[in-house]
C-alpha cells in the first residue's frame, strides 16, 4: 500500500482543526450528529497514525514535511515550519489517537448531563489538534504556539461544567499555566537572541560544545514552564484540582495525553534533540522524577475522592517516566516511553471508570460507594484491569514497564531510585486496593439497589481500553518492540547530531 | 539596561500573581507579566539606530540593499510577538469570563473565600 507521509502530516493536524470548527457551526441544528462526527474524526486520526506506523515500519528513516514549500536558503539557514515525524512522534501520534477515540466514545453518553454539547466537541478536537501538531513540529516557536493551542482548550474544557469547584479549579490551572507560558515563551527568545534560528534541528546543530551561560539560563526556564504544564513536583500544584473537576472524558484526555504530549514529550525532545544529554541533566531529571513519584503517591495515600485520588497517581507515575527516561540508558529511555505509553492507556481508563461510577451514583466519595461491582459488572471489570495494571501487577502492561524501569535504575549502578521505585510501586497497589475494596467490593449500600450499568457505548469504550492494557504487554515482544519502541528510542538516543542529520539532510524528499 | 527594565516589569507582573488576593488583580498582574515577555520579544530584534524592516522600491540591490541588511531590525521576534499577543488576548478573554462566573457563584472576587478544593 503507497502510504505519502507528505499528504498524511498536515492532514493530522488540518483534519481536527477543521472539524473543531465546524462542529460548534452545526451543531445547533441537528442533534446527536455532533457525536457521530466527533467520534468519526478521532477513529480517523487513530487509522492515519496506524497508517503512518506502518510507513515508518517500512521505510525506516524520519520524514520531514516542510509547511508551504519554504524551506532553507542557499547558505543553510533554514526559514520555514516543518513536520517530523520519527518513531517518538509516531508512538505519540497512536497514543493521542487512542485516548482520544475512546473518550469521544464515552463522551457521547456521558456528555448528556451537560449542555452546550457541540461547543465542547469543538474544544475537544481543538486540543486534539494542539496535541497532534506540537508532538509533530519541529520548529520551536511552532511547538510554543500548538501547546498554547492544546493548553487554553483544556483550561476551557476543565470549567466546563461551571460549578463552583470547575471554576475555581481552572483559574487556578489558567494562572499556573500562562505563568508556565511567559517562562517557556522567555525561554525560546532567549534561544533565538543567542543562537538566531527557531527550527528545533539548527539550533541543536548551531548550540553544539560547551553551553554559554544564556543556553543554561534558557534551558532552566524552558524546564520551570514546561515542569509545570508536566506537573512535575514541584510544579504540581495545579493538576490535584484541574484533573478532578474536570468532565470525565476530559479528565481522562488530561491526565493520559495532554501533561505527555505537551509537558514529558517537549522536555524529552528539547534535551536530547536541541540541547544534547549530558549526565548532569540526567540527574536533575532524575531527581525531579524521583521527588515527583514520591510526592504524588504519599499524597495520594490521603485520599478518599476518586478522582483527585487518581490525579495525585498521575503525578507519581509521570515520576517514573521522567525518571527512566533522566537515567539516558537506552534500556532507561525504553522503558521510560513504554511506561509512558501504558500509562497513557490505563490511567485513562481509570478515569473513564470513575467517570461511569460518577454517571450512574452521582458521587465521587470512596466512602459512599460499596459494592458497585455487582451492579456495573464491566466497570468493575475495566476498573480492576487498570488498578491491577497501574499497581505492577502480570501479566498486565504496567508491570512490564515498571519492572523495565527497575532494572534499568540498576543497570546504571543506582541502587537508590530502584529502591524508591519499588516502594513507591507498593504504595500504588495499596492505595488501589483501597479503591477497589470501597468503590467495587463489599456490601452494596441501599441507595445503590437502583444503580444499572452504564450505557453500551460508554462501556465499548472501557472495555476497548482494558483490553489494550493487557495487549501492550506485548509491546516487548521482540517484533514488536522493534516496530514501534524502538524506533521511538532510536529518535531520542540519536541526539543532536543525528536529529540535525534527519531533518536538514533531507533536502531532496518532499514537496 | 533596557532588559534590566523588562525583568523588573515581569518581576513586577509575577509579584502581582502571588501575593494579590483579588481575582482581577491576579488577571491584570498575569496580563504585566506577558506585556513584559512581549517587550523583552521585540527588544531582542532591535539594532542600534535601526530601520524598519521593510524593502522599499529600489533597495533590492546595490547600496540600498547593503544599507538595509546593516539597519533593518529584525521583524522574526516581531512575528513571534503578534502571534504572542493572541494567544495572551485569548487567555485573558477566558480568564475573565471565569472570574466573572466565580463572581456569579461566589458574590466576591477574594480568592481567600473561594477555597473549595483544599487537600
Amino acid at each position: 500500500m503507497n502510504i505519502d507521509p507528505q499528504t498524511l502530516l498536515p492532514l493530522m493536524i488540518v483534519i481536527p482543526m477543521g472539524m473543531g470548527f465546524i462542529l460548534p457551526l452545526m451543531g445547533k441544528r441537528l442533534t446527536r450528529v455532533d457525536d457521530v462526527l466527533a467520534s468519526l474524526t478521532t477513529a480517523v486520526l487513530l487509522c492515519l497514525s496506524l497508517m503512518l506506523l506502518v510507513h515508518q515500519v517500512q521505510a525506516g528513516k524520519t520524514e520531514v514535511y516542510w509547511m508551504g514549500g519554504w524551506r532553507i536558503t542557499n547558505s543553510g539557514t533554514v526559514f520555514g515550519i516543518n513536520l517530523v515525524l520519527d518513531g517518538l512522534s509516531v508512538l505519540m501520534l497512536i497514543l493521542v489517537g487512542v485516548v482520544s477515540f475512546a473518550a469521544t466514545l464515552f463522551s457521547s453518553r456521558y456528555m448528556d448531563q451537560y449542555t452546550g454539547r457541540s461547543k465542547y466537541y469543538g474544544l475537544f478536537l481543538l486540543m486534539v489538534t494542539g496535541m497532534n501538531g506540537a508532538v509533530l513540529t519541529g520548529d520551536m516557536f511552532n511547538l510554543f504556539v500548538f501547546v498554547e493551542i492544546a493548553a487554553i482548550s483544556s483550561y476551557a474544557l476543565v470549567a466546563f461544567g461551571c460549578d463552583r469547584d470547575d471554576l475555581e479549579a481552572s483559574f487556578k490551572y489558567l494562572v499556573l499555566g500562562s505563568v508556565a507560558s511567559c517562562f517557556v515563551l522567555i525561554g525560546i527568545g532567549l534561544l533565538y537572541s543567542e543562537f538566531g534560528a527557531l527550527n528545533m534541528a539548527q539550533l541543536g546543530e548551531r548550540m553544539t560544545g560547551a553551553k554559554s551561560s544564556m543556553s543554561i539560563l534558557a534551558l532552566m526556564l524552558l524546564l520551570s514552564g514546561l515542569g509545570i504544564k508536566a506537573a512535575l513536583v514541584p510544579f504540581h500544584a495545579w493538576l490535584p484540582d484541574a484533573h478532578p473537576s474536570a468532565p470525565a472524558p476530559i479528565s481522562a484526555m488530561l491526565s493520559g495525553v495532554l501533561i505527555k504530549a505537551i509537558g514529558v514529550y517537549v522536555i524529552v525532545r528539547v534535551v536530547f534533540n536541541v540541547y544534547g544529554f549530558t549526565d548532569q541533566l540526567g540527574m536533575a531529571l532524575m531527581v525531579l522524577g524521583t521527588i515527583s513519584m514520591v510526592v504524588g503517591v504519599i499524597l495520594a495515600l490521603n485520599q478518599w475522592d476518586y478522582k483527585r485520588l487518581l490525579a495525585y497517581h498521575s503525578i507519581s507515575q509521570i515520576g517514573y517516566v521522567v525518571l527512566a527516561i533522566g537515567l539516558g540508558t537506552p534500556l532507561g529511555i525504553l522503558a521510560g516511553l513504554f511506561h509512558m505509553a501504558n500509562h497513557a492507556i490505563f490511567k485513562s481508563l481509570l478515569f473513564l471508570t470513575a467517570g461511569a461510577v460518577e454517571f450512574r451514583t452521582g458521587t465521587r466519595q470512596l466512602e459512599e460507594m460499596g459494592g458497585l461491582a455487582q451492579k456495573m459488572p464491566n466497570t468493575g471489570r475495566s476498573s480492576m484491569v487498570a488498578s491491577m495494571s497501574i499497581s505492577g501487577v502480570p501479566p498486565f502492561n504496567g508491570f512490564f514497564s515498571k519492572l523495565l524501569i527497575i532494572i534499568a535504575c540498576v543497570q546504571a549502578g543506582h541502587w537508590g531510585f530502584a529502591i524508591w521505585a519499588v516502594v513507591v510501586s507498593i504504595l500504588t497497589l495499596a492505595s488501589f486496593m483501597k479503591v477497589q475494596k470501597y468503590a467495587f467490593y463489599g456490601q452494596v449500600k441501599e441507595k445503590w439497589a437502583k444503580v444499572r450499568e452504564v450505557p453500551a457505548v460508554m462501556q465499548v469504550s472501557m472495555v476497548l481500553l482494558a483490553v489494550l492494557c493487557l495487549a501492550m504487554s506485548l509491546l516487548i515482544v521482540p517484533g514488536l518492540r522493534q516496530a514501534i519502541l524502538d524506533p521511538a528510542t532510536k529518535a531520542l538516543q540519536q541526539g543532536v547530531s543525528g536529529y540535525q542529520e534527519a531533518v536538514l539532510g533531507l533536502l531532496g524528499s518532499g514537496h | 539596561m533596557l532588559y534590566v527594565l523588562c525583568l523588573i516589569l515581569f518581576m513586577i507582573g509575577l509579584y502581582g500573581v502571588v501575593s494579590q488576593k483579588n481575582l482581577i488583580k491576579i488577571i491584570i498582574g498575569l496580563t504585566v507579566m506577558e506585556f513584559a515577555v512581549n517587550v523583552f520579544l521585540v527588544m531582542i530584534g532591535y539594532r542600534r539606530g535601526g530601520m524598519a524592516p521593510i524593502l522599499e522600491r529600489g533597495m533590492e540591490s546595490g547600496a540600498g540593499w547593503d544599507k538595509f541588511l546593516a539597519q533593518a531590525v529584525d521583524p522574526l521576534p516581531q512575528a513571534m510577538v503578534l502571534t504572542a499577543i493572541v494567544i495572551n488576548l485569548a487567555v485573558l478573554a477566558l480568564s475573565v469570563a471565569i472570574a466573572m462566573r466565580l463572581y456569579q457563584k461566589y458574590g466576591t472576587y477574594d480568592i481567600t473565600v473561594i477555597r473549595g478544593l483544599r487537600g
